[in-house]
């Protein structure tokens, strides 16, 4: 196949994936680096990329410490409670008191963000939330971005890291292609900031058919913020706590702002409160935990999962109330206009007015992600002046290879961080990556063609497999050589929810399951090798897939490795129902071996701020 | 809720085409209009119905758990800034909203970082990004550190 090969030399930061962290590294990168090349390389377009294409309705971590709000602390005690223990305290901190200069930038470049009339502080819905009409959220911070960066390459999906050839275990640039013209694009670079995003569709949805694309987090977050970085040979973290939602019903619309702002709350069938019937089951499992405020995230959904089972569903939000209240109303109208309008269509088309109803909610398939309730990603270095040793290797936010930084789903062991953590761990990122530049430690990077070669034919592959094996047959998508995207996409989405603990088997899972599991996804990697794309758009979707499949199996070895139920709700371990401190409560790093393939895991110790009560 | 294309507004201009985050706007070759070519991996986040200039794309909801009969209209205008919105309920309500999505001409305010002062050394090597410790806290003091919060980091469960 004759596509031309495009190569970018020379850069200093190249921006993986620009959604709210890649924009935030893409801005800051700037000012710390006045004549250095920034370059974007994004697989949409940049102004409507990433989770936030749609927009938000609220900023959720912003603390307010200009107002006597919040302190970073404060933000680290909520975020490790939320995570049941499981985080980076240092990454949290960090972040936490960086983040309001994010926000208010925001507002100074026209971001509307909702006011307290009486105090003039920004609107709160909740202690860590504001409120903002966010409509144009990232067409804004898309803007700061594109006056930052020298050039951003928009269609252009970003497949593979380049690794340097002249010193072991440092970064030279990433490839990709473009998705239109087909080009082949190597972008030869000093660092390189990943700004892309999780994992949606990697477990089976509970919609079918069309709706299969109505998922909560967004259908293009396909996992290249872990698959770039496994298959690179980065050391990961926390991979198996994958997240679970409470949401309304099949429209997959946010309850943030219903539960904090319009106070309203959940009942079950009966029109019973139902999360404290479940206190003493939960206890048993996780121990005094339950008795943490507020209740972590997991532990409510565990309660609901219960009750449900338990044949007392559907779990109602009770919206009456509140929307009796015509500004109440228009806020929870709003809400979802600004972040997820397909739930406004689904109770149009269903006369579902939640003045008069009160609207069903349900529990998500799983999703793996690492900037909301969750905090899977790589095993980055904090800040030289919060780290402890095991946690400091140079460079803020810089991952286990050298030149390789992070911002958002990327980083591992940070949940809570948001569209506003995320754009601030880019920031984090970009004046690190500077100075790593700065340090001359990204001098002299040899990249050969043969490298070079090796990765265009794999690029291309899924397309060549096609032009061989397609005119065997008739007609049609079955053929004995070959599946496409969308097979091999169900045939992962079955496997995870069947063995990694999904929707059908209400999220449990053992080792045995793992096992067998992870068996099968070593057999689909083979398979992967006959993928077949028809044309680019399925070239999109295969390397879609096979970021998707590269982390799952990297999810499927983590929650195999830590043997206990630390987030009930998110996943159950079956032969181990309980939350087990004294040998787990540690922070999980694995790292594949690019050469083998093989995973190391191993155990890493979790570091918390002094407590509350000292 | 998918996107589908009204055949007689489409002239195939191919904003929605530049703009889909998951790259499923196309033209079609015969009738050289766009259209959906993946329903199943659209997130109707209504970017290419905002985008268009003739009003030509709407969504009907899912077809798994929607019934027909409603839709989601949306006019969004960069120039005043404002997005309106109409949804009409299989039953005939009508509901009608108004938002801001800026409150600054359009860019105006976004800093070209390049032409900034250079910072100082000093600045390189503290903790500080561009424009700190401004906004950060309520007196004029630094950066937190665990030592200005009288905190330390220990190993173990403690908390």
């Amino acid at each position: 196949m004759a596509y031309n090969t495009v190569v970018e030399d020379n850069i200093d930061i190249l921006v993986a994936g620009a959604g709210l962290g890649g924009t935030g590294a893409a801005f800051e990168a700037r000012y710390w680096g006045k004549n250095k090349k920034i370059v974007i390389a994004e697989k949409a377009n940049i102004d409507r990329s990433g989770a936030v294409a749609q927009g938000l309705y609220a900023i959720n971590c912003y603390m307010g410490t200009r107002w006597g709000e919040n302190n970073p602390e404060d933000h680290v005690r909520y975020a490790r409670n939320d995570l049941m223990g499981m985080v980076r305290e240092d990454l949290l901190f960090d972040m936490a008191r960086h983040v309001d200069s994010t926000v208010h930038m925001f507002e100074e470049w026209g971001l509307p963000l909702m006011k307290d009339p009486d105090t003039g502080a920004f609107l709160r819905e909740g202690k860590w939330q504001i409120m903002i009409h966010g409509e144009s959220y990232k067409p804004i911070v898309a803007e700061a971005a594109k006056k930052s960066a020298d050039k951003v390459y928009n269609r252009v999906c970003v497949t593979h890291l380049l690794m340097d050839e002249a010193k072991e275990n440092r970064i030279a640039g990433a490839v990709g292609f473009n998705v239109r013209t087909g080009d082949y694009h190597v972008f030869k670079s000093k660092t390189v900031v990943v700004g892309a995003g999780g994992a949606s569709n990697i477990f089976k949805p509970r919609s079918v058919g069309e709706g299969a694309g109505r998922v909560w987090y967004a259908p293009w977050s396909s996992g290249s913020a872990y698959a770039l970085l496994i298959n690179a040979g980065a050391k990961m973290t926390q991979m198996e706590n994958r997240i679970v939602l409470a949401r309304f019903k099949d429209g997959y619309g946010p309850v943030g702002a219903y539960f904090l702002h319009l106070k309203t709350y959940t009942q079950n069938g009966l029109g019973e409160e139902y999360e404290s019937k479940w206190y003493e089951n939960t206890k048993e499992i996780v121990g005094s935990y339950i008795d943490h405020h507020p209740t972590p995230t997991c532990l409510r959904n565990h309660a609901f999962i219960n009750e449900v089972n338990a044949g007392r569903g559907p779990i109602h939000m009770v919206t009456m109330e509140a929307f009796q209240d015509p500004h109440l109303e228009e806020v929870g109208w709003e809400n979802f206009l600004g972040m997820t309008v397909g739930q406004a269509v689904l109770w149009a088309a269903t006369d579902v007015d939640p003045k008069y109803e009160n609207p069903e909610l349900t529990t998500s398939e799983p999703y793996v992600m690492g900037s909301h309730a969750t905090g899977c990603g790589a095993w980055c270095s904090g800040p030289e002046d919060l780290s402890p040793p095991e946690y400091f290797w140079g460079y803020n936010r810089m991952m286990t290879i050298e030149g390789l930084f992070g911002a958002g789903d990327a980083v591992g062991g940070t949940p809570h961080a948001f569209s506003s953590g995320s754009f601030t761990e880019g920031r984090l990122s970009a004046k690190a990556a500077c100075k790593y530049i700065d340090d001359g430690k990204g001098e002299g990077i040899v990249v050969s063609e043969t490298q070079l070669n090796r990765l265009k034919e794999e690029i291309y592959k899924p397309m060549e497999h096609y032009r061989i094996f397609r005119n065997e047959i008739t007609a049609g998508s079955v053929n004995p050589n070959y599946i496409n995207p969308r097979q091999g996409l169900d045939r992962l989405q079955k496997l995870m929810d069947e063995y990694g603990g999904g929707v059908t088997v209400s999220y449990m899972t053992n080792e045995n399951l793992l096992n067998i599991g992870l068996k099968k996804m070593k057999i689909m990697e083979e398979d992967l090798e006959k993928l077949a794309a028809e044309d680019l758009h399925e070239l999109l979707r295969a390397w879609e897939l096979k970021h998707r499949h590269r982390t799952s199996e990297c999810v499927l070895q983590h929650t195999l490795f830590r043997k206990e139920t630390r987030w009930p709700g998110y996943y159950y371990r079956g032969d181990a129902m309980k939350l087990d401190d004294e040998n787990w409560h540690v922070l999980t790093v694995s790292r594949r071996d690019p050469k083998t393939g093989e995973y190391t895991l191993e155990k890493a110790p979790c570091y918390h701020l002094v407590g509350e009560d000292e | 809720m998918p996107t589908f294309v009204y055949m007689t507004r489409c002239d195939g201009c191919g904003m929605c085409v530049d703009i889909c985050p998951s790259d499923i706007m196309h033209i079609d070759k015969t009738t050289r209009r766009a259209y959906n070519i993946e329903p199943n991996m659209c997130w109707e986040c209504y970017s290419c119905v905002k985008a268009c200039p003739h009003q030509a794309i709407d969504v009907r909801g899912y077809a798994d758990f929607a019934p027909l009969g409603h839709s989601v209209r949306v006019l969004r205008e960069e120039e005043k800034g404002t997005i309106a919105w109409r949804i009409k309920f299989r039953n005939g309500t009508e509901k009608n909203f108004l938002s801001p999505i800026t409150t600054k001409p359009w860019g105006r305010d976004i800093p070209q970082l390049a032409e900034q002062p250079e910072p100082s050394n000093e600045m390189r090597d503290s903790q500080l990004l561009f424009n700190e410790p401004k906004y950060i806290r309520m007196d004029e003091g630094d950066l937190h550190t665990f030592e200005s919060n009288g905190l330390k980091m220990k190993e173990g469960v403690y908390y």
